[in-house]
């Protein structure tokens, strides 16, 4: 009888006595939140993909309620409208924030490009770089092991049929996890307005990289000679276009006049994303 | 000194507690995915583990033991690592931010592990001085940081293996385990 007085004691003290501190710790030590933080974290998105530069939603949410210099349109998935509706929380202002998506800047598919080798390593492609650049010919093209795909924090990117990696559009938020993770870096960040592009990163020149490539953009400048507002110009046998002064032609020349149809156009892409 | 350095030797290395005793398995097999959270990691436990022997130690030895009451040792052990722990995340949270957000969160993992119960018990139940409890709570804890830092090293590199399928991710884990446990059963018997 005596015993089990003492077990209840000592167990009832023991315990009392930790919950005792406890509370009083948690009031001494309370940690003030701010409400707000929390409401500006359930307006953000919550891919936790960090394109705003802090380390997830939560993160960033603390940041631009206590932060003053932290703009409040950082969240790129987010695009205008959670910029608007984290701006009226936090009483800053929101600037203009243009909606990008990512594009893949090669054409190398299963048919157009030459393969250089057979790789039978692990299917990542920075791995697969690792061993002579890659499996394919051309050694500045998309290496197809979906890299970029495991990297979307929003199930964007899919591997197509041919072998290169497809955007979807409509769910492409702009974040640009893949564009880091690419590791022949590929993917460029581009605007819904941009009317053309360029397909290919291939520095090789002409003659290499068509003996490579079918699609490859092999450096003739004629696209450059055409274009009536000089966007284009060449970096080392690759065109570039250069969407500030690209203006949308009736008629692109540089489409027409390309030998390769290694440029396309990007207006179908604006077309679809004003009909959703 | 040389009877320290023995019981200090033989917790980090020959009674590792992870890899000869099997204790801790759950956070060893779940923080070992990259090496800079299993050294955090390793700290904490290590650090948790001398606080809370301390705290076992006098508890044990002034209030259980007087009242005869060293059947209850097990029950009231958890209760003191399960609220010393919650205490100190309270108090470095406040007192220290920077610390914190370096292993603030493998505190609230280790509130109910079983190594940081085991070394209390063990310290009890072997009658160890003070002093030895200490060392020897230091000693397991690091211990347990040696086999979490080398699982995580192996891990990190096994990122680039090519595994067969059945076994990706914790099932190669697992053998991984046990090869490091065969390593060390070689330094059984050394002391």
């Amino acid at each position: 009888m005596n015993t089990a007085i003492m077990i209840i004691v000592v167990l009832v003290g023991i315990g009392a006595f930790f919950g005792v501190v406890l509370a009083l710790a948690d009031k001494k030590f309370a940690m003030e939140v701010n409400p707000l933080i929390q409401e500006v974290e359930e307006v953000l998105p919550k891919g936790q993909c960090g394109a705003c530069g802090f380390a997830g939603c939560a993160k960033y949410a603390e940041a631009v309620v206590e932060q003053e210099d932290v703009p409040p349109d950082l969240c790129v998935p987010g695009k205008a409208a959670v910029a608007a509706k984290v701006a009226e929380l936090t009483g800053k202002k929101a600037g203009a924030s243009v909606p990008r998506y990512a594009h893949l800047k090669c054409r190398g598919t299963r048919t157009a490009a030459v393969m250089a080798a057979r790789y039978e390593g692990v299917p990542d492609c920075a791995a697969a770089k690792l061993v002579q650049g890659g499996p394919k010919g051309c050694k500045y093209g998309c290496i197809g092991f979906g890299n970029c795909v495991r990297a979307c924090p929003f199930g964007a990117l899919s591997m197509g049929e041919d072998g290169l990696p497809v955007v979807d559009k409509s769910i492409c938020t702009g974040c640009g996890k893949c564009v880091s993770t690419c590791p022949q870096a590929l993917l460029v960040l581009q605007t819904f307005d941009a009317p053309v592009q360029v397909e290919c990163s291939s520095h090789d020149k002409g003659p290499a990289a068509r003996k490579l490539c079918k699609n490859a953009c092999i450096g003739c400048g004629l696209c450059m000679r055409s274009c009536t507002h000089g966007a284009i110009r060449l970096d080392r046998f690759v065109a570039v276009v250069d969407t500030e002064k690209c203006r949308d032609c009736e008629e692109p020349v540089c489409l027409a006049k390309c030998p390769t149809k290694a440029i396309s156009q990007m207006i179908g892409v604006r077309a679809a994303e004003k009909t959703a | 000194m040389a009877e320290y350095l023995t019981l200090f030797i033989g917790a980090v290395i020959v009674n590792n507690f992870v890899l000869t005793k099997f204790l801790g398995l759950c956070i060893f097999f779940g923080i070992s995915k990259n090496l800079s959270a299993s050294v955090g990691m390793g700290m904490a436990v290590t650090s948790v583990m001398t606080m809370s022997s301390i705290l076992a130690w006098l508890v044990y030895f002034f209030i259980l033991q007087p009242l005869g009451l060293t059947f209850l040792t097990t029950i009231v052990f958890v209760i003191l690592t399960a609220s010393f722990v919650q205490l100190l995340e309270l108090i470095i949270k406040k007192q220290a931010p920077a610390l914190y957000n370096m292993w603030g969160i493998y505190l609230l993992l280790i509130a109910t592990n079983c190594i940081v119960l085991a070394v209390p018990l063990l310290n009890v139940e072997n009658s160890y001085s003070l002093l030895k409890s200490i060392v020897f709570a230091i000693g397991s804890g690091l211990g347990f940081a040696l086999a979490i830092i080398l699982m995580a090293s192996l891990r990190e590199k096994l990122d680039y293996a090519d595994v067969p399928k059945p076994l990706q991710g914790i099932g190669i884990a697992f053998i991984l385990a046990g090869m490091l446990s065969l390593a060390f059963l070689g330094f059984s018997g050394m002391l």
